[in-house]
């Protein structure tokens, strides 16, 4: 059986990874800016379950389980920040948040 | 055949991608991100790793895309005037360029040089979940504590965090 080289997988994986970047550095609203973060946690879990497979282990597997983990708790904790801050200062414009600012 | 499928499927990934980042309104870009996450998930399958491709429909596409609506829902998420830092701009340009030239010079370099110990194998049990479950009960046990330890934290500061009497 022929498989789809792994290469391209960690390619796609690497552009994904970008493009994420690419938002977190350009766009100003905060939750777009959190989207953008899990797109690239997503993207490297790709090239991670990618060389699961090159390799033949389920290591790569494992970390990935952790990895979901790990982001959905960061999301439910970066959310409740986010509307936290909303109720206090009405904005999620990331140019505007600077209350830790001395 | 599976090179054609899988490309139709990286097509539809980075359009997904794009979404995200482009995209005017932020419901857009949730549901962009849901297309993206889809799309991984098959790409999950083609890879032999069943279990985490349904987990990542239930976590990502489920759970994190939900809550991202039910905040752009409860905040508004609309942001008048531009979308887009105008300084930010050729500086995120310029550096995301880098990034992407040097990742693809990597991996090209990779390439060329031949990959160390490529077995190419069958991933053991096809990733079923008995074959996860199995590493995660006895190799992985205590990451698997610490991280249902990490969950509820998390659980308790959220609820914390977005109470309204808190701040």
């Amino acid at each position: 059986m022929s498989q789809v080289p792994t290469e391209y997988y960690l390619i796609l994986s690497a552009i994904i990874f970008v493009i994420g970047a690419l938002g977190v550095l350009m766009r100003r609203n905060a939750l777009i800016i959190f989207m953008c973060v899990e797109m690239m946690l997503n993207a490297v879990n790709l090239s991670l379950i990618a060389l699961a497979r090159e390799f033949g282990q389920l290591t790569g597997q494992i970390v990935v389980f952790f990895v979901m983990a790990v982001a959905a708790a960061e999301v439910a904790v970066g959310l409740a920040i986010l509307i936290a801050y909303v109720r206090h200062r009405d904005t999620i414009d990331i140019d505007e948040i600077n209350l830790l600012r001395g | 055949m599976q090179l054609l499928f899988f490309l139709i499927l990286a097509a539809a990934a980075i359009a997904g991608a794009l979404g995200v980042v482009v995209s005017k309104k932020p419901v857009y870009s949730a549901l962009s991100l849901l297309v993206n996450f889809a799309v991984a998930a098959v790409l999950f399958i083609t890879l032999q790793a069943q279990f985490v491709a349904v987990v990542q429909i239930i976590v990502y596409a489920g759970a994190i895309v939900v809550l991202f609506l039910f905040v752009i829902m409860l905040i508004g998420g609309d942001l008048p005037g531009v979308a887009v830092r105008p300084r930010a701009r050729a500086v995120a340009a310029v550096a995301a360029l880098v990034a992407g030239v040097l990742a693809l010079a990597g991996l090209g370099y990779a390439l060329v040089a031949g990959s160390p110990a490529a077995t190419s194998g069958a991933v053991p049990g096809n990733g079923s979940v008995q074959a996860i479950g199995e590493a995660l009960f006895t190799t992985y046990l205590l990451p698997f504590e610490l991280a249902s330890v990490l969950l509820l934290v998390a659980m308790i500061g959220a609820v914390a965090l977005a109470r309204k009497d808190s701040t």
